[in-house]
């Protein structure tokens, strides 16, 4: 236990520094820009109608302050961390005067919620499948498997995605190609609007699901088809062990292991691919408000995202490397 | 080398066809030099022609033969994966023999940085930079920008493989014989790990190109350079599909998904290859 507990500490400092940089380079990235947030803003509210010009200065002091870009750049850095830990990295350009915050924590459930079940699924389904695969390997329908696993796996995701698309949104228009709900009925914790997000989230997920099943199937077949040779799974077979006790106990459970790590590994592809997948299904997450940001020129919501996308991914490979040492008993000796 | 090559094509189906597939894409991005028109043109042939025996690809909305165009197209996608394959090669290999051979503190310094590389999401990061740069972005600089962000994992399969060379009989021999630590690893270790540098960078081309389809496909590369992702962006920007144009979408997601498999099945069949369990059991052994 003691031994856990140390190995979570260090994971936990390497996620501070892993954020810490992240977001450093995050906020200098953003502040090369050479987009002005007060000046933008201010042609924006001014061009309606007029304003005298010590309206016009007061307003200035007023958002220099809202946006907190006075001082110079190591003094706004550290007001931007102040800033960040009360959660406001103030208004956003495109959707003035809602805090980019706000925007942010409105798209991140629609995110997350794909997220988490896509990748659950993909990775739960393409391991057992490859699992058995890489044991079974004369099964003819898991042989196929694997060549539709090695057929798919190269495709980009936005066109797997597209495809989705053309398929079920024009050619047999059966599901919903776009937004996280149907318009007609009222968000909140009702019937009609779970099963409307719920379907909404159908075609998405399973662009997602599709391109991911084939990465985890190959991986895990080659894991598993190298442990089947190893002396124990000859012995346990020779002494009578039950095969589904085996397949499950003694193979698959030890080539989770890596898989494990690798999902940690490309948690932050994950990621990326969400955002096209967002954006071909107009779905109301974390990537298409990045979108719209970039072409609006809206440098706190930008900043606001890529700080929340920077977080989570972290905290997810955080997650992730805690379960490790529960499935594997040799990572709490390193 | 070559007899490894030879045995490879001759014992290993997938190699083979993951070779064809991309001697044929390259073959077909050498029809670039040979172009008979300037591809930059627009409105040089009439829009909008299905593939006919005149425009072997047909023609997009622009008024651009697609054959042409896609030679081109593919051409400079090829060369940015290339680039980004090979910068960030020269980074995981240096990074990857320093921390197996040097060990130590050298070791635990590399290895937090890499830890750090790993697990920054790369997609925001170069929507930031193009964010910022906007048409600035060209494609060199963005190869550039992911060759330092494409190093880590393959730096640390390169480690592993390091980690165990360090302590055989060889080294010791070359240490004693007064090889400084330099001509250690790159005269003697670096031969082992060459497989690894071999299949990872396939798989880094895939990468690569995958992510600068996705930043093309959303508007968020420099647009005017012809890469099989602005071929994308634009068939999308004039709506193709819905127009009936598909062929206009065809050419590019054919040319991009080739290259994909046949890299995807170079980078298989050379991994499996690396692992002599897996090689013995695909000789019959």
């Amino acid at each position: 236990m003691k031994a856990y507990l140390w190995f979570a500490a260090k994971r936990a400092i390497q996620l501070l520094v892993v954020v810490f940089f992240g977001v450093s380079i995050a906020f200098f990235i953003t502040n090369l820009s050479p987009i002005d947030p007060v000046q933008q803003t201010l042609s924006r509210i001014t061009s309606r109608s007029g304003f005298s010009p010590e309206a016009v200065e007061q307003m200035r002091t007023a958002l220099t302050e809202l946006y907190g870009v006075d001082g110079s750049m190591f003094e706004q850095y550290l007001n931007f961390w102040r800033r960040l830990s009360t959660g406001d990295l103030g208004p956003s350009l495109i959707a003035f005067p809602t805090p980019a915050m706000t925007l942010v924590m409105r798209a991140l459930p629609w995110t997350v919620g794909l997220l988490a079940f896509s990748i659950m699924m993909t990775w739960l389904l393409g391991n057992m499948l490859g699992g058995l695969a890489g044991y079974f390997q004369n099964n003819r329908l898991l042989k196929a498997f694997g060549v539709v696993a090695m057929g798919v796996q190269p495709i980009p995701y936005y066109i797997v995605a597209f495809l989705m698309l053309i398929l079920f949104g024009f050619i047999w228009p059966i599901l919903p190609i776009s937004g996280g709900f149907a318009m007609n009925v009222r968000p909140g914790w009702n019937m009609p609007f779970i099963l409307s997000v719920l379907q909404h989230a159908i075609l998405p997920s399973m662009s997602l699901i599709l391109v991911g099943f084939g990465t985890w199937f190959l991986g895990m077949r080659s894991l598993v088809s190298n442990i089947v040779t190893e002396d124990y799974v000859t012995y346990a077979e020779l002494a009578g062990v039950k095969r589904n006790r085996i397949v499950f106990a003694y193979v698959m459970r030890n080539a989770a292991v890596p898989q494990l790590t690798a999902l940690a590994m490309t948690l932050g592809a994950i990621f990326s691919g969400t955002i096209i997948t967002e954006q071909v299904f107009n779905y109301p997450g974390i990537g298409t408000l990045l979108v719209d940001a970039v072409n609006g020129g809206d440098n706190a919501t930008v900043l606001a995202v890529s700080t929340v996308a920077i977080f989570s991914v972290a905290v997810a490979i955080f997650i992730v490397d805690l379960i490790h040492p529960i499935l594997d008993p040799r990572v709490k000796a390193e | 080398m070559l007899t490894v090559v030879r045995d490879l094509i001759r014992l290993n189906r997938e190699f083979g066809l993951g070779l064809f597939l991309v001697l044929l894409v390259a073959g077909f991005a050498c029809l670039s030099f040979f172009a008979p028109i300037d591809t930059s043109m627009i409105y040089m042939a009439p829009p909008d022609m299905p593939p006919s025996s005149d425009y072997w690809f047909g023609t997009n909305s622009r008024g651009q033969d697609l054959f042409w165009q896609a030679t081109v197209a593919i051409r400079n996608t090829l060369a940015f994966g290339l680039l980004v394959a090979v910068l960030s090669r020269i980074i995981s290999i240096t990074v990857g023999l320093l921390s197996g051979y040097m060990g130590g503190w050298v070791d635990r310094a590399l290895m937090f940085v890499n830890d750090i590389f790993v697990a920054l999401p790369i997609f925001p990061i170069l929507v930031l930079f193009y964010f910022v740069l906007r048409s600035d972005l060209t494609p060199l600089t963005l190869a550039l920008i992911m060759a330092c962000f494409g190093w880590p994992y393959d730096a640390r399969l390169i480690r592993s493989v390091a980690l165990g060379l360090r302590h055989r009989e060889f080294t010791r021999h070359a240490i004693f014989a007064g090889m400084n630590a330099r001509k250690v690893m790159f005269e003697e270790h670096l031969p082992y790990v060459m497989p690894i540098v071999f299949s990872t960078a396939m798989a880094n081309m895939i990468w690569s190109i995958g992510l600068e389809v996705t930043l093309a496909v959303l508007g968020f590369t420099d647009i005017n350079q012809p890469t099989i992702g602005t071929m994308i962006y634009w068939a999308n920007n004039h709506s193709a599909l819905v127009a009936g144009i598909w062929w206009w979408i065809a050419v590019p997601v054919t040319l991009v998904v080739t290259t994909f498999i046949g890299l995807f099945l170079l980078a298989v069949s050379l991994n499996e290859h690396i692992d002599p369990r897996s090689r013995l059991r695909r000789m019959g052994g």
